[in-house]
């Protein structure tokens, strides 16, 4: 893509920029269409129909009308608050999950960078969120903001150790860090000679990682049923109270894209990356950013899905899950797949 | 300046005013708390917020008829039973017996208003716990019961409908075939309800054994409805204390068992709440099969109601609990003393009690157990 | 003994200093009429007495009647094991309206007498938090006595 780019465009400079920036219009397209679906979805599981008149068909353009009404609020920074940090806040969470959109291995000719250290990064950078989520609830000056922070920086420091043994998990069997060459290993159908020879296919305790790697993003991502930090009928809105307008705006932009980067971590990690689920059948670049899209979305559409179903847990049966449950088993789990991958 | 800002602030704890703008405090009710970390170590009631000084104005009111849009207004999601109470309430001091088809429709309608307001209050319990979906499933079914009453009333949220010896109109005639078709379809949506959220692991995690009433705690607290029922106590003025023509009908009380978890848990108060739906389908059943099909709906009383001297306090069973209107009449049209014994009023002071020693998410819990209607609270 | 006149003339040989009186009704429930000193020891005798436990107050409610400058507090007390209802009366000087508190015996009280005087200013002693409930802390007079006449401004805003 790189060398398409800079081809095709007599500056290296923009050509670089460019292809930094693909990413983001990525993402914000995605946005507008999942905060749409995640209303629709909503909807649905309702029993209800969601979004119907703006736009037209199914109010496709009900995201577009609010991010339009969002930009012409007010900008409200409350007296009180460390107005530097207040500012910042949104800004640095976005960062941090576009950040690490960097590493992810949008399609076989697409990857920001192809650097070794691919899911060492994309960890390393999502601890940012953690930082920033607490920058924001300390700087509204704001009692309810604290305590949402407070039980932010618990939730996901927690999780990130199951998240991490998961995929550490993953890496025993692959052996590379590259998200890149991770995918390109699970190219192929010849598991059973029909099946793709993706990783949770070739290794059964893979299922196992899957699953607590699954929760675990969930709680990453904040999302039903640990959304703890910002569950709005106990912490009005946790970290996010004091915000309003375009700033409230980019939170709940940064959020989908978390949830999109995690759900997509997933996929390379689990499912194939962009690779068809049919062999050489549908596939090639394009085809590959079409596959590797729909697998992410059909995981954020789970996540939906579980969203609207079940309640919220306690603050300290989500801690005992992780401690007591996850992130035992996931450390098991670790040697027993390192163990199938030496027999086998 | 409230009492606890006077203290000296214990640096560990923090102060948090939970309300009176807070999504799960079910309207405007303010909660003072003191938390270490996320354990609730002090709880203080903040009410009033909602006071608009019902009993004055239903002794300034010249009429006793007056006051019933009034009663409406106490316990907004239920008004049905509100009137209904205030209705027999003076009927008792004017000594006046209704005419039988108006007993059976004002049971129904009371019966109806149950289920509505149950099925609200399952519904924000789950809303509290971070469950959003029964909330709205619960609605849908409200809805059918509040078309109902708009049917019969014409209005969906204050009815104005059960008057001083009777109705103010009579039925519309698709009311029996109406309500017949929505008991046979709110059955299975009971279950329905049952399999999305009554077993739903996370939700017994979240309720049972947490916001433990004990029977005799209840008791002195004077705890009524499903509250004290949730606590083991079969009470239920319906049957303990008949009015109207309930000691004519069969129905069961269900109480709390502690199935899940303690007797008295948030659980046992909202299983207490989901099995009443049903035992209000069959009341309800009854009343329709036994209802006169015709006659009059309204006994004469005097177009200026002037009850003879005296005072009465009548209770009935509302769906927050005991429902009480005390009456002082002193011959003149305007009521001399009207108290309103609000169900919600004395399960809320309870809450302090319950409350202390669990987690920020647990009181919401509570809170959202003890069903209250701060319009009912503050009056 | 589910009759007030049998229960009354149980209390009344135990309560000789009481001056319990009681008075029938035209329509409704009797009801006894009690010195006011004595309402705590005879709510603490009803509540624990074997033959009539009433475990529960039901409803607390204070009436003004200026014609005769007092002030009354009506008890509505049930006993949930027997079934019993009693209704019990006591009236003070508007101008010393001093009743004794039945918190500590039925905590319900707590708020129906803070309500009590919130409304009608009847000082019920030996509440252990007697502020006002349903009205804001610096609200001025007693709403429901019947010669209650509203302030003008509260903080600034006028009322009316």
């Amino acid at each position: 893509m790189i060398e398409l780019l800079e081809y095709t465009i007599p500056s290296t400079m923009l050509a670089l920029v460019i292809h930094a920036l693909l990413p983001l219009g990525f993402i914000l397209v995605y946005a507008l269409f999942a905060i749409w679906l995640e209303r629709k979805v909503a909807g649905h599981v309702q029993d209800r129909l969601g979004p119907m008149r703006v736009g037209g068909w199914h109010g496709w353009a009900q995201t577009i009308a609010d991010m339009l009404k969002l930009l012409h609020k007010e900008d409200i920074i409350p007296t009180q608050s460390n107005k530097f940090l207040f500012k910042m806040a949104p800004y640095m969470l976005f960062t941090a999950s576009y950040g690490a959109f960097a590493v992810i291995p949008f399609s076989s000719a697409y990857i920001g960078s192809r650097v070794d250290i691919g899911v060492v990064y994309l960890l390393a950078i999502l601890s940012l969120l953690t930082l920033s989520v607490i920058m924001a609830g300390w700087a509204s000056n704001n009692k309810w903001s604290l305590f949402g922070a407070m039980r932010s920086a618990s939730q996901m420091v927690s999780y990130e150790v199951p998240t991490v043994v998961t995929v550490l998990s993953v890496i025993v069997v692959t052996g590379s860090l590259n998200l890149m060459t991770v995918s390109e290993m699970q190219t192929g159908n010849d598991l059973f000679g029909f099946l793709p020879n993706w990783l949770i296919l070739q290794n059964p305790f893979l299922v196992i990682a899957f699953i607590i790697f699954f929760i675990s993003i969930l709680a990453e991502s904040h999302r039903v049923p640990f959304d703890l930090p910002e569950s709005e009928s106990e912490l009005v809105a946790g970290f996010q109270t004091e915000y309003s307008g375009m700033r409230w705006g980019i939170i709940m932009l940064s959020e989908y894209a978390d949830m999109l980067l995690l759900s997509l971590l997933g996929v390379t990690l689990f499912f194939g990356g962009w690779n068809s689920p049919f062999g050489v059948f549908m596939a090639g670049p394009l085809w590959g950013f079409f596959w590797f899209i729909l697998k992410g979305m059909l995981l954020v559409f789970v996540m939906m899905w579980i969203r609207w179903t079940l309640p919220r847990l306690r603050v300290d049966q989500l801690t005992y899950l992780c401690w007591s449950v996850l992130i035992p088993v996931s450390f098991i789990n670790l040697v027993l797949v390192a163990l199938w991958e030496m027999i086998f | 300046m409230t009492e606890t800002s006077l203290k000296t602030p214990d640096s560990r704890k923090m102060v948090l005013n939970m309300g009176p703008q807070h999504p799960s405090t079910h309207g405007v009710l303010r909660l003072e708390l003191e938390l270490d970390g996320e354990i609730v170590t002090g709880v203080k009631p903040h009410i009033g917020y909602l006071h608009r000084c019902f009993e004055k104005y239903a002794e300034s009111l010249d009429d006793y008829s007056k006051v019933v849009p009034y009663t409406d207004r106490l316990d907004y999601v239920a008004a049905m039973s509100q009137e209904f109470s205030y209705a027999l309430a003076v009927e008792k001091l004017l000594e006046i017996e209704v005419p039988e088809r108006v007993e059976y429709i004002r049971v129904i309608m009371a019966e109806l208003q149950r289920i509505a307001s149950h099925l609200l209050a399952v519904g924000t319990f789950g809303l509290d716990l971070g469950a959003f979906t029964p909330f709205l499933y619960c609605f849908t079914e409200r809805e059918k019961i509040l078309d109902i009453f708009e049917k019969a009333s014409g209005a969906r949220l204050l009815y104005n409908y059960i008057c001083i010896g009777g109705l103010m109109k009579d039925v519309p005639s698709d009311f029996k075939s109406d309500t017949q078709n929505f008991v046979s379809t709110f059955r299975p949506k009971i279950k329905e309800l049952n399999d999305l959220l009554t077993t739903n692991r996370i939700f017994i995690n979240r309720t049972a054994h947490i916001g433990v009433l004990p029977a005799e705690v209840a008791i002195n607290y004077a705890a009524s409805g499903p509250v004290l029922r949730g606590s083991g106590v079969s009470w239920d003025i319906r049957r303990d204390d008949p009015y109207s023509i309930y000691d004519q009908l069969d129905f069961n009380i269900p109480i709390g068992q502690g199935e899940v978890g303690t007797v008295g848990d948030c659980w046992d108060r909202y299983i207490v709440r989901v099995l009443e739906m049903e035992e209000s389908l069959k009341i309800i059943e009854q009343a329709l099969e036994k209802m006169p099909e015709e006659g009059d709906v309204r006994e004469k009383v005097p177009k200026r109601i002037k009850p003879p001297e005296g005072e009465v306090y009548v209770r009935t069973e509302s769906p927050r609990g005991e429902l009480g209107f005390y009456i002082i009449s002193d011959k003149s049209p305007r009521p001399y003393r009207v108290k309103a014994r609000a169900p919600s009023f004395v399960n809320l002071s309870l809450l302090p009690s319950i409350s202390l020693g669990s987690m920020l998410g647990d009181l919401v819990a509570i809170v959202g157990s003890i069903d209250i209607v701060l319009g009912e609270v503050d009056r | 003994m589910t009759k007030t006149e049998e229960i009354f003339e149980y209390l009344k040989w135990r309560f000789e200093d009481a001056n319990l009186v009681y008075h029938p009704a035209n329509s409704g429930q009797p009801w006894i009429i009690i010195s006011a000193p004595f309402i705590r020891e005879i709510s603490h005798f009803l509540r624990d007495d074997m033959e009539l436990r009433f475990d529960s107050l039901m409803c607390l409610s204070g009436v003004h009647y200026p014609s005769e400058e007092m002030l009354g507090v009506t008890y509505h007390i049930h006993s949930t094991r027997y079934g019993y209802n009693l209704v019990l009366k006591v009236a003070v000087n508007v101008n010393d309206p001093l009743v004794p508190s039945v918190e500590s015996i039925w905590k319900t009280a707590d708020w129906h007498e803070r309500e009590a005087w919130d409304m009608l200013g009847i000082k019920f002693e030996g509440h252990p938090n007697l502020t006002r409930i349903l009205c804001p802390d610096d609200w001025e007079g007693f709403p429901l006595r019947k010669d209650y006449v509203q302030q003008d401004t509260y903080l600034g805003l006028e009322t009316k």
